[in-house]
């Protein structure tokens, strides 16, 4: 039976979709040569929805739909985390279609469309409908991907990722057709009871195996990270942002479900040696890149695979810390993208390393802004960055996995230099004669910014909260 | 003691420690006056100091243990607490550090005149991080500060810094950082292994045998790899002279007279206090390591064409005497040792003043582009030989106390030990007079420094303090070392039990 609550359990959904679809019409009605700010802040006011409603929705923790869905401490962090980037994307979109000249309403739709099947995905527990989710969420980021529609490297990053993409749910949804083989149900908490009475077969271990490799391309894991360079450099300046963190905390929410809620064996050794490559390939790759989309995205690599570290780490203690290192990484991603994007121009001319020589200088507060996002991607206290290593290695070493994280440590000591190249850059080094002038930043975008710049040091100094509320969700997973 | 009484007691530390940081957060607010940042900071580094005197007035002398204590959870999982608290050791060199400081402020008045604001933002942060590293009870805390202090020193040296500053700053950054990262991973594992990052649990969970012998050997060499990096003991050294030399004045005070004492406290606060067995193990090569620091120190300063290297180079030579009287696991030594840190600290601070100072008049460091400085300049020339007196280690001044204890903890360790440092004495006193002699004595050679004006008030009311503070610690070390003294018998407690073991 469905019932009215069974609605409450789907809010943050329905309203996101509510507010795109309502984007997607008035992006119809307006003139052709209206601005399109009215329907960001719709958009945007969508986003504050989708909170509020995560909020509410929150006091109503149970299965809706055939237990399809499970709203528990668990999919309400991640919804508030998504609900939350989603709306810091938008903010810092504003600025971004105006100087790119790119008039396209349905930018905002697509993100808050996005953001439904990002939602979708960590409160869904049935494996169907979270490879239905993934495809909604996958689409919409394929298409922001290409909007830059002048520029060949955007559309090379859209056809990439979407070719790849593909692939890689294929992968997905061949692991979850031998699930279903294998056990006998697609329901998350069903395989668990199968699993645990011990009927499970060798093809259990392939559907594992393939599940981890359609997920291990979505948050850009080694060896299964080659996409990102290239799509990152292509994609616009925020949705990069977008996609560097709202869908891969998606997805790893998937996967701490399939790992952890549903029991699901032999994943253990691919865990660790993915995450040992990620960590290892991303840094040292991002050491030699002279272009801060790259360098990031290269950086990004490197952070799934601390987040993956957490995942080969003891059960309660390492899900509370992968969920703390997913909501650390957002802000500071998002905010160091939003950075990039102000800072990039018309035609993203400007985004070499060497563009940012005496950005201290020609602009201290975005200077200073970007600053407090690379000390958190080093790593560096009173960031969330710091936090977030802190609890990854903690449930590591607490499990253990010495080797892991020695390789860790040293990988964060080699990730200390190229993020320290940029500051040193900014503050260090005289501008080029040719400088490009720095615009002033517009007000959505400051808010963005200084929503970031809280949020990562909100984790840094204060985590007590968030770490209770992200351990409470841990136990409720492995029950 | 009368409630109003604790009640300061318990805050005395948080504020000391976080009055120049609500400083630098409130000079950010400053409308850009270059003026109005120098008094603001002049004022915020002397409250600060004011406040810390109440340290040494109220400290119970004769006590063991941990005073002026706060302690509140701060985060619950993973269980980290907001501890702070000093005993005789870290009490003075909390002091050391807010003494230092309204210093700094004074010498960089008209040197730094680019980003004045953003300079003295840094500085109060800096500040802020040092005390921290020094007043916390609590190892993640400990960390958080110790990393905190990364941050301001290297853009102090990137961005205000000499010629090659940025690759001194990063040459700084990446040594200090890559290390710390092993001691955060010790300290990590031995969270993970005792649940609690209190330094006294800790402790307790080390000496019950709770942490194997095997790990509490990489624990401890993690530890020791960050601390042996920020002293620097040889061969890791090679950042310093960098860093020291490519750094503004007020940094090289800060980075000599506090940012390597760091190294040497954490050395006797957690390689010493949480390891003590492994400390007696490994002692031979560190010494070894240390006699090494000392003469290599002396013989490259002794042949530095450049005044600031020559002053960089012998603070290697310096510390590494306190390293040797650390792990000489006397009573002297140790003390010495400590003596030796707050003695240094007040002379190579100086001499860094005094040394900038000559470089604001001439913007050169070369020797030989001075000589017969004594005439021009007969005050200056006056400080400069008080201070150089006492980092030489003459009698009467700070520099002797601390030298003559650590080689005295040296002998009764071992005679080679102190037979071998001995040397380090002579030495300094070889590389110090010929320098002294080069720069003031002689005739002037060159015309431009015939007309040098001598010291203005500003620098005078700078460098007054710190030549009473040399005369006062040669004169009275008691003042010093009855706090001292025993902090240091409770770190060597477990060590002298150790050898009642061994010797039965």
């Amino acid at each position: 039976m469905i019932q009215a609550v069974d609605y409450i359990r789907v809010l943050p959904e329905i309203v996101l979709t509510l507010f795109g679809v309502a984007v997607m019409m008035a992006e119809a009605a307006l003139p052709p040569r209206a601005s399109r700010r009215p329907l960001g802040w719709l958009a945007f006011i969508g986003t504050l929805a989708a909170l509020v409603a995560t909020i509410y929705q929150a006091r109503f923790p149970g299965t809706a739909f055939f237990d399809m869905v499970r709203v528990d401490s668990f999919s309400i962090f991640f919804h508030f985390l998504i609900a939350f980037i989603a709306a810091l994307v938008v903010l810092a979109s504003f600025e971004y279609l105006d100087t790119q000249r790119i008039r396209g309403g349905e930018y905002y739709g697509l993100i808050l469309f996005g953001a439904v099947g990002m939602v979708l995905m960590s409160s869904a527990v049935e494996l169907v409908l979270i490879f239905i989710a993934l495809e909604i969420s996958s689409i919409s980021t394929y298409v922001l991907a290409g909007f830059r529609r002048r520029a060949p490297s955007s559309i090379e990053s859209s056809v990439k990722y979407f070719l790849l993409g593909s692939f890689a749910t294929a992968f997905f949804l061949y692991g979850v057709a031998l699930m279903f083989g294998a056990t006998g149900t697609t329901r998350v908490y069903m395989i668990a009871d199968a699993i645990q009475s011990g009927q499970h077969s060798a093809m259990v271990f392939m559907a594992v195996a393939l599940m981890f490799v359609g997920i291990g391309f979505k948050v850009a894991a080694a060896p299964f990270h080659v996409w990102t360079p290239d799509v990152y450099e292509g994609a616009p300046a925020p949705i990069v942002g977008l996609m560097s963190t709202a869908p891969k905390a998606a997805a790893f929410a998937v996967l701490l479900r399939i790992f952890f809620a549903a029991a699901t064996p032999g994943w253990f050794w691919p865990v660790w040696i993915s995450a040992a490559l990620s960590m290892t390939l991303g840094n040292i790759s991002a050491l030699v890149q002279d272009n801060v989309k790259r360098l990031l995205a290269y950086s990004s690599i490197a952070h799934a695979g601390y987040l993956l570290v957490a995942f080969a780490a003891a059960r309660d203690i390492g899900i509370s810390a992968a969920m703390f290192y997913t909501a650390a990484y957002a802000f500071m991603n998002v905010g160091a993208f939003a950075v990039v994007s102000h800072f990039a121009a018309a035609g993203e001319r400007y985004v070499t390393l060497e563009d940012y020589a005496g950005l201290g200088r020609r602009s201290p507060l975005l200077a200073a802004t970007l600053t407090v996002f690379l000390l958190s991607l080093i790593g560096i206290p009173i960031t969330g960055g710091f936090f977030a290593k802190l609890c990854v290695f903690s449930a590591a070493l607490q499990s253990n996995l010495v080797w892991l994280v020695i390789i860790a440590v040293v990988n964060s000591a080699i990730a200390a230099y190229y993020y320290l190249r940029i500051i040193v850059l900014m503050y260090m080094r005289d501008p080029r004669q040719s400088a490009p002038p720095v615009e002033s930043v517009s007000i959505p975008l400051k808010i963005a910014l200084v929503l970031s710049v809280v949020a990562t040091i909100y984790l840094g100094v204060l985590p007590g909260r968030v770490l209770e509320y992200a351990s409470r969700g841990a136990a409720l997973l492995v029950r | 003691m009368n409630p109003h009484g604790a009640a300061i007691n318990s805050a005395i530390l948080t504020l000391v420690t976080f009055v120049p940081l609500a400083g630098a957060l409130l000079l950010m607010l400053f409308p850009r006056k270059d003026d109005l940042a120098r008094w603001f900071a002049l004022i915020v580094t002397l409250l600060a100091f004011i406040f810390s005197l109440h340290l040494p007035l109220h400290f119970i002398r004769g006590a063991s243990g941990f005073q002026y204590e706060i302690n509140i959870q701060w985060v619950t999982s993973p269980n980290i607490h907001y501890h702070l608290g000093i005993d005789g050791i870290s009490m003075w060199l909390v002091v050391l550090t807010t003494f230092l400081s309204p210093l700094c402020v004074l010498i960089s008045w008209k040197s730094v005149h680019e980003r004045v604001k953003e300079f003295f933002i840094l500085m109060l942060m800096l500040e802020t991080a040092l005390i921290g590293v020094f007043v916390s009870l609590d190892l993640f805390l400990f960390y958080f500060f110790w990393e905190a202090s990364l941050i301001p020193m290297a853009l102090i040296i990137g961005i205000f810094g000499h010629k090659r500053r940025v690759y001194a700053a990063v040459k700084f950054f990446l040594f200090t950082m890559i290390a710390s990262a092993f001691m955060l991973a010790a300290i990590i594992w031995l969270y993970a292994h005792t649940g609690s990052f209190e330094y006294a649990a800790i402790q307790a969970a080390v000496q019950r045998g709770q942490i194997g012998w095997e790990a509490g050997l990489w624990c401890f060499l993690g530890f020791f790899l960050a601390f042996a990096v920020k002293v620097p003991i040889f061969p890791l050294h090679t950042w310093l002279p960098d860093a020291h030399f490519e750094a503004p004045t007020a940094g090289s005070v800060l980075l000599a007279g506090v940012l390597l004492k760091m190294g040497t406290y954490g050395l006797l606060r957690f390689n010493l206090g949480l390891f003590p067995e492994h400390a007696r193990e490994n002692a031979p090569w560190i010494i070894t390591l240390a006699i090494i620091g000392i003469i290599y120190g002396a013989l490259v300063a002794m042949v530095q064409p450049n005044l600031k290297k020559l002053v960089a180079y012998s603070s290697v030579s310096h510390l590494g005497f306190v390293v040797l009287g650390i792990f000489s696991f006397t009573q002297a030594g140790v003390n010495g040792a400590v003596y030796q840190m707050l003695a240094h600290g007040v002379s190579t601070g100086a001499l860094f003043m005094l040394v900038g100072i000559l470089y604001e008049r001439r913007h050169t460091f070369e020797i030989s582009e001075f000589g017969g400085l004594a005439t021009p300049m007969p005050v200056y020339a006056t400080f400069f030989m008080i201070i150089t007196l006492s980092s030489m280690g003459l009698p009467l001044l700070n520099g002797f106390v601390g030298e003559f204890l650590v080689l005295s903890g040296a002998f009764q360790a071992k005679a080679v030990y102190g037979i071998l440092a001995a040397t380090g004495v002579i030495w300094s006193a070889c590389y110090l007079l010929w320098m002294y002699q080069r720069v003031f004595f002689g005739k002037v050679k060159k015309d431009v420094n015939a007309t040098l004006p001598d010291v203005s008030t500003r620098e005078r009311i700078a460098l007054w303090p710190t030549a009473l503070a040399a005369l006062a610690m040669g004169v009275a070390p008691l003042v010093w070392l009855n706090a001292i003294g025993p902090a240091v018998r409770a770190v060597l407690a477990p060590l002298a039990q150790m050898a009642e073991v061994l010797a039965r």
